[in-house]
């Protein structure tokens, strides 16, 4: 692996969309339930251990060489919200746009023939580290990071958080972090020997009901 | 001394039975698992779980399997509430559901709350597979510790497959031991009942159901697949039937 | 699905002027600048002016999503398909600068949906002085401010104001109201811009949009040429 490449790849400003989407923090947060940077953290830690994990493993799964439309139909199902479901795909889309730019390869090209409207963003994001020339563990540590960097910065826009306490929110975070990339890259080497029912399927129903309930506003700033 | 659960499985296939109704012929039950058939509505049997004793216990592993063969009809309910309790075994106990619906048959699947009691440490898995032309209504709910009491560890699986196809594989995991922010703000959010209703029926795939909100912390979803399922938070389990009732009378 | 195929896949990533299929793409024309410059009114006066000549679109990039996108559907100056919102996250030049992915999408999908198109006007929220459109994403840009805003925005510059392919001084009308020098903000802007264009409009004048109109039509003949 080129741990450059990684660095790349993770870098928040990777032109693939995330910067529009909240991960859930907006309608979070005008619920009441994320107010500041200790249900910060708690909200995190939460998407982190199921959202989160079912992506890093997805991601580590298709890096791994698991059949992208089999990983993609199995994220549909851990995904029962249809806002949430278009939401990754769009940036499914949109990471596959810019990775294609970035690391251009054939097996790219390929998902995004077979997915014009966008695959499930982890299991592009496979495929991108893949062309970028990194590992299971490195897809994992990824999307794990993205679940939970995205509601930070957007919580610091939304409630105008210390962007210091918000960030110190994801230090404390990273243990944990560490512990589901782990876990994601085991069960992704499950994945490939028993097929994807062996994929984590951690659910959190505030997220799925609470991404129903933003997809419903007529004025909002982010779009998930 | 170690002492070692309990192990129980109930099997039930529902047959049509040539008259416009439907036959149960394998109705067993063993042990803390009994059934009883009930008076049938029209064309559909009906079944209920009748637990004899208020178990799982931790060690114990019950098991459910219904088989409802094509063009049957199939209700089956509880009389009381599932309790899962701390016991003498240590370790986790488990509850094994396990539903097949043949084409153009039909199966409500209707137990009684399941309730996590403090010390407890249960599994549940629910395994579902549904035939193109066949038709679902599945219920569960789970109450995380009686009045006033800190919950369990309770961690459940739902996965159901439409036509071979898997349209939802969830697992929901609460209570002391389960990963960190269970009970924050992502998750549950010190909500005591959380329930799921699933409804597949062939005829979504002509006629989908859009999203909608049922109140502030239940939504009813289209899934990728001829399913819609309904997803509830509630303080207790008896305003958490009435979300999960009104959102099945929706639908018609 | 195979992965193993070479690589023969389209290439039109960002800025490419041709669509997957090699057909010439729709000219892309990017309008910011500050808050209540009138950047939604121009947009919505130059869909009246061209609609009927030219196939178009618009894509807006809202503050709050889908307000300005309810404006121009409100003021029915292009069929709802032909309207496109994006969010942007609570920053609207990141959309438009920095991370285009959102808004190349909603162009790609226009042209999929209600093509072939002509022209798509890229409308962003409204921010400040400084954000202006990333190349991958338009292949001109406009920069609106207005007389109100203060008759000194010219003097002071910044990336719209310098280097914006057509800088459009709007609100003329309520220069003797705001006591703003049209002259002066006239010889800063030269100063500023050198030989970039300036368009100075009121569109409440019989004139309205018509210079603007202009410009966009040179652009399409060069862009077509």
């Amino acid at each position: 692996m080129s741990r450059g490449a990684l660095l790349v790849l993770a870098d928040g400003r990777f032109p693939a969309g995330g910067h529009a989407h909240s991960g859930g923090a907006e309608a979070a947060v005008k619920a009441g339930r994320v107010t500041g940077a200790a249900s910060l953290g708690d909200f995190c830690r939460g998407r982190l251990h199921t959202a989160g994990l079912v992506s890093a493993t997805l991601a580590a799964a298709a890096v791994l060489g698991v059949d992208p439309v089999e990983l993609d139909a199995a994220a549909d199902a851990r995904t029962p919200s249809p806002a949430l479901r278009v939401a990754a795909r769009k940036l499914g889309r949109q990471l596959m746009r810019a990775a294609r730019a970035t690391w251009p390869s054939a097996e790219l090209d390929a998902l995004a023939r077979e997915f014009p409207k966008g695959a499930h963003q982890p299991v592009v994001l496979g495929l991108v580290a893949r062309a970028a020339g990194l590992g299971a563990e490195d897809a994992a540590y990824c999307a794990a990071y993205e679940s939970v960097s995205g509601p930070a910065s957007a919580t610091v826009r939304l409630l105008s958080l210390d962007p210091f306490d918000a960030t110190a929110v994801l230090a404390r975070l990273a243990p944990e972090l560490d512990l589901v990339a782990d876990r994601a890259v085991e069960a992704g080497r499950r994945v490939v020997d028993e097929g994807v029912d062996a994929l984590p399927c951690a659910s959190a129903p505030l997220l799925e009901i609470g991404a129903e309930a933003h997809a419903a506003w007529a004025v909002r700033l982010f779009a998930s | 001394m170690i002492a070692t659960g309990v192990r129980a499985t109930a099997r039930i296939v529902a047959r049509e039975d040539g008259r416009g109704g439907t036959a149960l012929p394998v109705l067993e039950g063993d042990g803390p698992l009994a059934l009883r058939r009930t008076r049938a509505s029209g064309s559909e049997a009906r079944v209920m779980l009748v637990g004899a004793m208020s178990g799982p216990l931790g060690g114990d592993h019950f098991a459910v399997e219904a088989d409802v063969e094509s063009g049957a009809r199939l209700r089956i309910g509880s009389a009381a509430a599932t309790i899962a309790l701390p016991g003498q075994a240590k370790g986790e106990s488990r509850y094994d559901v396990r539903l097949s619906v043949a084409e153009d048959g039909e199966l409500h699947w209707l137990p009684e709350q399941l309730i996590s009691v403090h010390g407890s440490d249960l599994h549940v898995t629910t395994r579902v597979e549904v035939a193109q032309s066949a038709r679902l209504v599945l219920r569960e709910e789970q109450v995380l510790g009686r009045a006033g009491e800190e919950p369990g560890r309770l961690t459940s699986r739902l996965s159901v497959r439409v036509a071979g196809r898997t349209v939802l594989d969830q697992e929901l995991a609460c209570g002391p031991g389960a990963p960190g922010g269970w009970d924050g703000p992502a998750v549950l959010a010190g909500h005591r009942a959380v329930g799921q209703l699933l409804v597949v029926r062939p005829e979504f795939t002509r006629e989908p159901v859009a999203a909608r909100m049922l109140g502030e912390h239940a939504a009813l979803v289209p899934l990728a697949g001829p399913a819609v399922l309904v997803t509830a938070l509630a303080t207790d389990g008896l305003r958490l039937r009435r979300v999960l009732d009104e959102a099945l009378a929706s639908l018609g | 699905m195979h992965l193993d195929h070479t690589h023969d896949g389209p290439a039109a990533v960002s800025a490419d002027a041709h669509r997957i299929d090699g057909t010439r793409r729709a000219l892309r024309i990017g309008l910011g600048g500050p808050v209540g410059s009138g950047k939604t009114a121009t947009v919505a006066a130059l869909c009246r002016a061209l609609r009927d000549e030219l196939s178009l679109a618009v894509v807006t990039n809202d503050i709050y999503t889908r307000e300005d996108a309810e404006f121009l559907l409100r003021e029915a100056v292009l069929p709802p398909e032909r309207i496109a919102a994006v969010e942007t996250g609570a920053c609207p030049h990141t959309a438009i600068r920095d991370d285009i992915s959102a808004n190349l999408e909603a162009v790609e999908d226009l042209e999929d949906e209600v093509g072939p198109l002509d022209l798509i006007l890229v409308e962003s929220g409204g921010d400040n002085l400084t954000a202006t459109f990333s190349k991958g994403l338009v292949d001109a840009q406009i920069f609106v401010i207005d007389v109100a805003g203060g008759d000194d925005i010219p003097r002071k510059g910044g990336p719209g104001v310098t280097t914006a392919d057509l800088l459009v001084v709007n609100k003329t009308d309520l220069a003797p109201y705001v006591g703003s020098d049209l002259g002066r903000m006239a010889a800063d802007a030269k100063a500023q811009r050198a030989e970039l264009p300036v368009v100075f409009q009121s569109l409440r004048t019989e004139a309205g949009v018509a210079d603007v109109a202009a410009w966009v039509r040179a652009q399409l003949s060069a862009w077509a040429a």
